[in-house]
């Protein structure tokens, strides 16, 4: 029977990317399904009646929820091509570490970065660069966060870049001036052709958030 | 079997350092317990092996640090092999589901039961307590799912998202109590109920979970702390 390989996802989500990125690692072939958030499928509701969010892999019928756990399972399914997870239980132990802090503390003060101003953005702003120099901190001189090849918290992170443009443009700050070994990592990764096809335009997420801030009511 | 270099700091009181435990006592590896007193400054090895998080558990292996409660679970599993013990299921669809629930645990049902212990105001605690109550819905029907008409999660045995949920228990319990309900109800989630016994007696849990009329005392201890804390300063 041959494989069906189904993912719900909306194409600026942090999120989705890295299942593409996971499955083109693999040379998985499946079917990209574009949600309207505001007027979700019948087919997301089915799959995801918990959190009703995308991204949702959907593999012969059967669905798997939440980015990581995603990744995880891609990784093991498919595990004779492209090993994103290390073997060794210590070093897997770090990459959930790190994967885990991104979604946490990185997320959030990122969200924060554009959805606040004034005093609670420049507080935000602090935070995000001290968590993105952090990162930074645990990369360290490798070409990746995986070491030699690229890895789960390659994975996890990458998708980011897409956004930094918004992300400095709403806070007026440079990413590449905080942190530039990030920069050129995130370069390194855009190398590669699963990456390269996964994150959208950086101007097309930054006129994306700038819709958002209006529908909300941001400035 | 005695396995030197290991050890588990964190603090009887708290279901993060009690997951670890009972995953430890599952696979039958002693280890060293050191206390961490949360009512007190951090400790020099706490902030030394977590600097990120400052938080317990902290579970050494060789001297090496690992954090976060659900990630040890999965190291203990991965190093400590042996079938008969096993706290993930070996199909990548059903480690994906475990992984899931154990993740809803602690980013929807853990939060709003935190809520439900700090609310300051009553509509505070009205709103967490409907949050709460909803959540064990959600779980019973995740138990069935999972179960497969077994008596845990996990199937025959305790596994991931049972440990998960089960080292909740003891709050669940106090902070029930407080709030003149019961959380787990017969009404609404009868094999949550009956799961929750089946957990509580198990061998690799008994031990663990704590005295619910001392976790009520620390509990009131811990609540006048997070908001004195969180309380604004003039």
């Amino acid at each position: 029977m041959a494989e069906e390989v189904v993912l719900l996802d909306f194409w600026p989500s942090l999120f989705g990317m890295r299942s593409r990125i996971a499955l083109a690692e693999k040379g998985i072939k499946y079917e990209y399904k574009e949600e309207d958030l505001r007027n979700k499928s019948a087919l997301l509701l089915q799959m995801n009646p918990v959190h009703k969010k995308i991204p949702v892999l959907i593999h012969n019928g059967k669905p798997v929820c939440e980015s990581l756990i995603q990744v995880q399972y891609i990784d093991e399914v498919w595990h004779d091509k492209a090993p994103l997870l290390p073997s060794d239980p210590y070093q897997k132990a770090t990459v959930r570490f790190w994967a885990d802090y991104i979604d946490k503390k990185i997320y959030d003060l990122g969200s924060r970065v554009w959805k606040t101003k004034g005093e609670e953005q420049a507080t935000a702003k602090k935070e995000f660069i001290e968590s993105l120099k952090l990162i930074e901190k645990e990369l360290g001189d490798k070409p990746y966060f995986g070491g030699e090849s690229f890895g789960y918290v390659d994975v996890a992170f990458i998708p980011f870049y897409s956004w930094f443009y918004a992300y400095e443009k709403c806070g007026n700050f440079s990413i590449e001036a905080e942190c530039p070994k990030l920069i050129a990592w995130a370069k390194r990764c855009m190398q590669k052709e699963s990456v390269a096809k996964s994150l959208p335009d950086q101007q097309k997420v930054y006129d994306f958030i700038l819709q958002m801030k209006k529908h909300f009511g941001i400035e | 079997m005695a396995e030197s270099n290991v050890k588990v700091l964190g603090t009887w009181a708290s279901p993060f350092v009690m997951r670890v435990k009972i995953a430890l006592h599952l696979k039958s590896v002693r280890y060293e317990d050191v206390e961490e007193d949360l009512l007190a400054p951090k400790s020099e090895l706490l902030l030394k092996s977590n600097p990120v998080y400052k938080k317990i558990p902290v579970f050494f292996h060789a001297h090496n640090p690992i954090c976060e409660s659900l990630i040890i679970l999965q190291y203990i599993d991965e190093v400590w092999t042996t079938s008969a013990s096993s706290i993930l299921p070996s199909d990548p669809y059903e480690r994906s589901q475990s992984r899931f629930w154990a993740a809803y645990v602690d980013d929807k049902f853990f939060p709003a039961l935190r809520r439900l212990l700090i609310g300051a105001t009553e509509e505070d605690k009205k709103a967490a307590l409907a949050e709460v109550v909803g959540g064990t819905v959600v779980l019973e029907g995740a138990f069935g799912e999972l179960s497969k008409g077994k008596a845990f999660f996990g199937g025959d045995n305790i596994g991931f998202v049972d440990i998960a949920l089960g080292s909740l228990l003891g709050w669940i319990e106090v902070i029930g109590k407080q709030c003149e309900t019961k959380l787990v109800s017969e009404a609404k989630t009868p094999r949550l109920v009956q799961w929750a016994d089946c957990f509580s007696a198990h061998e690799a849990v008994k031990d663990v979970l704590p005295d619910v009329d001392k976790l009520a005392d620390f509990g009131l201890k811990l609540r006048a702390k997070i908001l004195k804390a969180l309380a604004p300063t003039n």
